[in-house]
């Protein structure tokens, strides 16, 4: 019998409707691992070049524990992790919703090179376009937001929500009110609000939601009081129900004496459309790897950015850049809670959003929120149109949706998690939601404005086989992953301090010694 | 390989009956005819089918005993399972094609007592005539054969119910496999996963129907536990339940002033708050507690509603409760002994007194769904109503809705 796959037959078939897709599984070492003493690359220096002697005072003892290789072996090494990704620039990445994936253009990285070899301790004198840079970004994401002045300092959209939280607290301090001990929150909203809060000190509140999927307004209600500090909330929350009552929950807690602090990490669906300050937000903050197209880079090197009312601008982390019209200064706010990070920002990625905002100009910021609102809607189409699939609340949805797969569970005992793990094995996942789950058997999907109709197509197709899958068989669906290159992992050990090791030191000194 | 199994199968044919046609429940022949009347169609024995094809998916060629006809002889094979019937028919008094009774119920059970498992379908009626079967063969020293519910009816409160019919039977054929169970552990025979014991809870329908609540606890069903929920992660998430129950029962201590007393109601959140006092209270009873300094001392455990009411009136005191899992009740099941006058003692008029324990995931699961309060005493429920505090964690709370009884369930 010939087994042989049909790939080189001529002419070359039509592809079938779902992609034959296969993770590759390199089964690669740790690059520590890799390390042989005395092997380099090399870089040879500029022809002429002086020799430089370092002082003493700045000369290491001892060489750094990095790993030693040549370079086809660093180049091996990482084109085959990449291999092992589904990363932004290799899926149709709508499945990972809240997160909001979008595409990075490619020029924006040769921007971001052009900056590369700056050092973040050189005179202002001489990063004056740099610095001019960061004036100009926080000018734009003022005029987005409405706010009087922003921070690009914080490093994520957590380090962002932190500073935010961080400013709340110093601005009662200062007005003699530090016992408004109290944040409230939200169910949908994103989970950093409570968590920092929390990290800062703050007891949380958080509103359920009442039976249209809104926050209860009357929970809120209930909820403010003297000792209400501020309200943290996302809108349109993670169901992608945008919340038209949200300038009476501002007010509410405005006349309670609180702060209103909008999470708008996400701005994808009402860029040019709506402001925080117009809704009497006092703070917001904004996500540049989530709504102004910098990569996530896998949790780092992202950036946030605070934005706040003139009220609250003696409170901005510091430095910010000032500017008297014709120089570029660094300065500290008057009451500044301080750095949030080392240094002015991540200044790659302030290129890069700088460079994304300046290439669309408003007409396109409004165009990105207004296409991104269409794919939502039309992907809740289609994947409406699955049987077992449900979006709670009904009505349309501004930028993602949180969608249920409980019918299909409940006929199928597959659940979405398995659903969107099988999903992999054709070369696209999806992220479930946050906890506790009050969606059941929940999933997130988010399509920016970055897919085109074809790529929604292909993503609703994957999930509707897959679906179909869980009725025919479900315990093949439950039996996935079989294309990619990780299979079932026991995720325990991410919970347990003892184990987990974020860094190759805190790994040899946890499980190699 | 199935070899040896049996699954007995007893459908309540009119279970069900009543909702569709806004009667609150099926129980008795008058609603029965009234719903049928009303364009009412019968849908427990296809949701019985439903329940047996997930239980064959699993575990192909499980063999079904059941009763005749409508009782479970017509969805087994709809689902298509190899069955027999028992005999003698519990069908001989009304007849095969007469309607079903509570007495039919009943004798299906007894006829069935040697199976593995016994599933049923049916609502909150159906269980309470399971139960009284179960209570006859514990009575005459018989086995009593586990039991689940598969959910047909209009009143679906009891415990003793999988959540939807292909729920049922997953769970069945896990429990049949004996990958079922907390931890593994055996507690339902060699091979089997453990069982725990499921509230049977059910109103008085006449009564509900003139506005009257009158919940009752009838009994409690040995049942498979369900695996525990397997929820899906993010990585790095780490917020495990018992983390959290630990979490409330610090936040409370925290907010105990000393020399106050606190009324610790029944369940595992208060057990853990008495816990984080150095103290030994109960998991089914009320306890009385205060604080002195950093310690805990136990005023009185599992008192009854009338010494409770003795050593809350005329001092200040807390009521410190938990949600019931699954429906919300804060008062008015397993907590009688706070009772309306032991609330009017400790309230008074300051709603601040009353601390409700939850964590995030059990209000999750009422699904929007408001807290209920019945004490026994409406207008204190009304008094209640409204929206209340409710600590999910240290430092964490939610501001939920908590309604009457009365009035939410039946208004």
């Amino acid at each position: 019998m010939n087994t042989a796959e049909p790939f080189a037959e001529l002419p070359v078939a039509p592809k079938p409707p779902l992609r034959r897709f296969h993770q590759a599984r390199w089964d690669e070492p740790i690059i520590f691992e890799l390390s042989t003493p005395g092997r380099r690359g090399i870089a040879v220096p500029e022809p002429g070049a002086p020799r430089v002697e370092l002082p003493a005072s700045v000369r290491r003892a001892e060489p750094p524990k990095l790993p030693e290789l040549a370079q086809p072996h660093v180049v091996r090494h990482y084109l085959r992790l990449s291999q092992e990704n589904l990363g932004a620039d290799l899926n149709i990445d709508v499945g990972q919703g809240t997160c909001t994936m979008k595409y990075s253009p490619k020029v924006n990285d040769r921007f971001a090179a052009a900056v590369a070899e700056l050092h973040p301790l050189q005179h202002e004198d001489t990063v004056q376009g740099v610095l001019e840079i960061y004036w100009r970004l926080e000018r734009m994401l003022a005029e987005i937001s409405g706010m009087s002045r922003v921070s690009l300092q914080p490093g994520s959209g957590s380090a962002a929500i932190y500073a935010n939280v961080a400013m709340i607290r110093a601005y009662h301090a200062a007005r003699g009110e530090g016992h408004r001990d109290q944040v409230i929150t939200t169910m949908f909203s994103h989970p950093s609000n409570a968590a920092c809060a929390k990290t800062a000190g703050f007891e949380v509140i958080t509103l359920m939601p009442d039976a249209d999927g809104l926050p209860d307004i009357e929970a809120l209600r209930a909820a403010v009081g003297p000792r209400t500090a501020a309200l943290m909330i996302t809108n349109p929350e993670d169901t992608g129900i945008f919340n038209p009552r949200i300038r009476e929950f501002v007010d509410l807690v405005h006349e309670a004496g609180g702060l209103a602090c909008y999470d708008q990490a996400n701005a994808n669906g009402i860029l040019g459309i709506t402001r925080a300050r117009d809704a009497g937000f006092d703070l917001c903050h904004f996500n540049l790897h989530k709504t102004f197209s910098t990569p996530h880079a896998c949790g780092g090197p992202a950036a946030g950015a605070c934005g706040v009312s003139a009220g609250l601008a003696p409170f901005l982390p510091g430095p910010v850049v000032a500017f008297d019209g014709s120089t570029y200064r660094l300065e500290t706010p008057e009451r500044s809670i301080g750095k949030v990070r080392p240094f002015l920002g991540v200044t790659p990625n302030i290129v890069r959003a700088y460079a994304w905002i300046m290439s669309l100009g408003a007409d396109g910021l409004r165009q990105v929120a207004e296409t991104a609102a269409l794919n939502n809607n039309y992907l809740m189409r289609r994947i409406l149109d699955i049987p077992g699939a449900s979006a709670p609340w009904g009505g349309r949805r501004i930028e993602q949706v949180r969608y249920s797969w409980q019918e299909l569970s409940e006929e199928t005992g597959v659940h979405s998690e398995e659903i969107g793990v099988r999903a992999a094995d054709f070369g696209v996942h999806y992220w479930t939601s946050h906890h506790p789950y009050l969606v059941p058997e929940p999933f997130t999907l988010e399509p920016t404005e970055s897919y085109s109709k074809e790529d929604l197509d292909e993503y609703a197709a994957i999930l509707a086989h897959v679906a179909d899958e869980a009725r025919r068989d479900p315990e093949l669906v439950r039996g996935a992953p079989y294309n990619q290159s990780v299979h079932k992992i026991d995720p325990s050990p991410l919970d347990d301090p003892k184990a987990w090791a974020p860094t190759w030191r805190a790994y040899v000194r946890k499980h190699l010694s | 390989m199935t070899g040896g199994v049996s699954v007995g199968l007893v459908v309540n044919p009119v279970a069900g009956l009543g909702g569709a046609a806004g009667l609150k429940g099926s129980d008795g022949a008058e609603a029965q005819r009234a719903a049928l009347a009303r364009g009412a169609t019968p849908r427990a024995g296809e949701r019985a089918a439903r329940a047996v094809r997930a239980l064959l998916s699993r575990r192909p060629g499980t063999r079904l005993v059941t009763a005749p006809g409508p009782m479970g002889g017509h969805s087994a094979r709809a689902a298509g399972a190899p069955h027999d019937l028992v005999r003698p028919s519990p069908l001989a008094e009304s007849g095969p094609s007469g309607p079903t009774t509570a007495r039919d119920t009943r004798r299906a059970v007894l006829a069935m007592a040697g199976v593995d498992l016994l599933l049923f379908a049916g609502g909150d009626g159906t269980a309470r005539d399971v139960l009284d079967a179960v209570r006859e063969l514990r009575e005459r020293g018989e086995r009593v054969p586990p039991v689940l519910g598969i959910p047909a009816g209009v009143k679906v409160y009891s415990g003793c119910f999988a959540v939807s019919p292909a729920a049922a039977g997953f769970l069945a054929a896990a429990y049949l496999s004996g990958t079922s169970g907390l931890s593994g552990t055996s507690g339902g025979g060699p091979g089997r996963a453990a069982l725990i014991e499921a509230e049977v809870v059910d109103l008085d329908e006449d009564r509900y129907r003139q506005g009257l609540v009158s919940p009752v606890l009838y009994g409690g069903l040995p049942v498979p536990a369900a695996p525990a929920a397997l929820s899906g992660r993010k990585a790095g998430s780490s917020a495990t339940a018992p983390g959290t129950v630990e979490g409330i029962a610090r936040e409370v201590v925290s907010r105990m002033r000393p020399g106050v007393r606190h009324v610790l109601g029944p369940g595992a959140t208060t057990r853990a708050v008495g816990r984080a006092l150095g103290l030994a209270t109960t998991l089914l009873g009320v306890d009385v507690v205060e604080r002195d300094g950093a310690e805990g001392r136990l005023v009185a455990a599992d008192v009854s509603e009338a010494e409770l009411s003795g050593l809350v009136e005329g001092r200040e005191a807390v009521l410190v409760l938990s949600v019931i899992g699954g429906q919300g009740f804060v008062l008015g099941r397993g907590n009688q002994q706070v009772s309306p006058r032991v609330l009017r003692a400790v309230l008074g008029t300051v709603p601040g007194r009353l601390l409700v324990l939850a964590t995030q995931q059990k209000l999750a699961a009422l699904g929007g769904r408001p807290l209920l309060a019945d004490s026994g005493d409406e207008d204190l429920d009304r008094m209640l109503a409204g929206h209340v505090q409710v600590i999910t964690g240290y430092h964490e709370s939610t501001i939920y809705r908590i309604s009457a009884a009365s009035e939410e369930l039946y208004g």
